[in-house]
């Protein structure tokens, strides 16, 4: 009874320090086991497959070959196209295979995301495509399908100025979280969810970001900073599952 | 296309010598191996590879109306997706023949050999049945995603689990986990493809040899009867060959069928 006023003060700083609880108890800036794979469709050019815990993407690059129809051609350099899509299964729900407004817009953002990292100058007239298919959805499935499709590209040899890698920073009541699941992804309690989609270049350079919910931009530019952070984690599985050829698994004992 | 011609003539001189490119007998398949569970948010999935060639087969069930002439048995759709992931010869864009004929073919195989028991699907008669759909993705096609499609159905389906249906809400409950198994005949159907090559009959080709048959004979056999058939193609067959095929499919859906059961134990 006489504690009445007290929660009102302390709870401010009390939130700040309590972190949030993450539903598979993951520390905040703690990414699920990855797994990172090259050469896994041996028709492609270069292929990938990518994983965040249980989200699971594969990626094959066809390319460069000759852009068809003509017309959309760039006589000054090659061009690349990406196309982003979930198998039918690869949710509850199922999803009525074929193109959506949704599929079609993160195929775009793909493109946009992988852009600024490859140098395509010496292939006019040229395109690169790009496939990539999610075979299990748990939140993060753009972000996965940049990482196996940036893997994809230098797997088949395309020439690149960087690496690009994708990664999702949540917010969780006022809590920022490293790579959103999907009951984070509908956490409820106090703020509810912020999801944040972004990738970097391994220069530390944005190529792209996408946003869900509601943060202040002071929060969002710490969500940055965590991203940057945890991107230079990933970078280093990317690179280790190119330069070996074989699968890489982080974090296997932990859920 | 020009290059397949050009190999035409070196594979046939193979074939008269019962030889195949990658040293194996022209009735012989290739590697098979089979994982099932591979996609979690599945009800049921397997992979499927047959030397280079991958499958992906998920089975999804949803809750809906029956067909006004079945009131007391659920529906099976079966749809393929030719991903342009698994090959440059596949395009974005809307569905060509060869996946509509692939996922037409591996429908009549389920189907018509009663493998799915349609009428323990029915939740409540003339409103509500319970809907199959298997959807099969290429992920890498070296010839003959025929059969790899027809495995891989059937694979996905021995794993699959009904979801629970919460009759009061009228939707599905994921959050309940499931045992049930789907209704199944105790004996598993098979598609497999005989492919005529000039006078010569093989099984499993690659991609090359697909490319340059002539004619090719797809049969779905239960239990060494046959429910369901598709000649493609445009050569004709003279009924003598017809026949060693039907002959040649029934042998060797033993040797597969086992191999299934076993890898699926």
């Amino acid at each position: 009874m006489e504690v009445k006023s007290k929660p009102e003060v302390s709870s401010q700083p009390n939130k700040k320090q309590n972190s949030v609880e993450r539903p598979d108890g993951r520390k905040a800036d703690e990414t699920r086991p990855i797994v990172a794979e090259v050469g896994i469709i041996p028709n492609a050019d270069g292929s990938a497959k990518f994983a965040f815990g249980g989200t699971v993407a594969i990626a094959a690059v066809y390319g460069p070959k000759k852009m068809h129809p003509q017309h959309k051609q760039n006589p000054s350099k090659g061009v690349l196209r990406c196309d982003y899509s979930m198998m039918s299964f690869s949710v509850k729900d199922r999803i009525r295979p074929g193109p959506s407004r949704r599929s079609m817009e993160i195929s775009k953002i793909t493109e946009w995301a992988l852009q600024p990292a490859i140098d395509l100058e010496a292939y006019p007239n040229m395109v690169v495509d790009v496939h990539i298919n999610i075979l299990q959805a748990d939140a993060s499935t753009r972000c996965a399908g940049i990482n196996a499709a940036a893997m994809a590209l230098a797997h088949a040899g395309i020439p690149m100025k960087d690496m690009v890698t994708s990664v999702s920073i949540g917010k969780l009541d006022k809590e920022l979280v490293v790579d959103v699941n999907k009951a984070e992804e509908d956490w409820e309690e106090g703020e509810g969810a912020t999801d944040i989609a972004m990738s970097f270049t391994s220069a530390g350079e944005l190529t792209h970001m996408q946003l869900d919910g509601h943060i202040t931009t002071e929060q969002l530019k710490e969500a940055v900073k965590l991203g940057q952070k945890a991107v230079k984690e990933i970078y280093e599985i990317q690179k280790q599952a190119l330069k070996t050829g074989k699968k890489i698994e982080t974090g296997g004992k932990k859920k | 296309m020009i290059t397949p011609e050009i190999n035409k003539e070196r594979v046939m001189k193979y074939l008269q010598e019962g030889k195949r490119f990658d040293g194996r007998k022209l009735e012989e398949f290739r590697e098979l191996t089979i994982e099932t569970g591979i996609s979690k948010n599945a009800e049921g999935s397997a992979k499927v590879k047959l030397g280079n060639t991958e499958v992906y087969v998920g089975v999804k069930m949803a809750v809906g109306e029956p067909y006004p002439d079945s009131p007391d048995k659920g529906n099976l759709m079966v749809t393929a997706e030719f991903l342009p992931l698994s090959s440059d010869r596949f395009e974005s864009g809307p569905p060509q023949f060869p996946s509509i004929e692939l996922g037409r073919v591996t429908d009549r195989v389920l189907r018509e050999s009663h493998f799915i028991e349609f009428e323990k699907l029915c939740i409540k008669k003339g409103e509500k049945v319970w809907t199959v759909f298997v959807d099969i993705y290429t992920i890498n096609d070296d010839g003959n995603l025929l059969d790899a499609a027809g495995i891989g159905a059937v694979a996905a389906l021995k794993s699959a689990k009904i979801p629970f249906y919460d009759g009061k809400e009228g939707k599905i409950d994921y959050e309940k986990e499931s045992k049930e198994k789907l209704p199944l005949s105790k004996d598993i159907p098979l598609s497999l493809t005989a492919y005529k090559m000039g006078d010569k009959i093989i099984m499993d080709p690659t991609r090359e040899e697909e490319d340059i048959s002539d004619a090719r004979v797809t049969l779905g056999i239960k239990s060494g009867v046959v429910s369901s058939m598709q000649k493609g193609l445009n050569d004709k067959i003279n009924v003598e060959d017809l026949g060693k095929i039907f002959d040649l499919l029934e042998e060797k859906s033993k040797e597969i069928v086992l191999k299934i059961e076993k890898s699926l134990k």
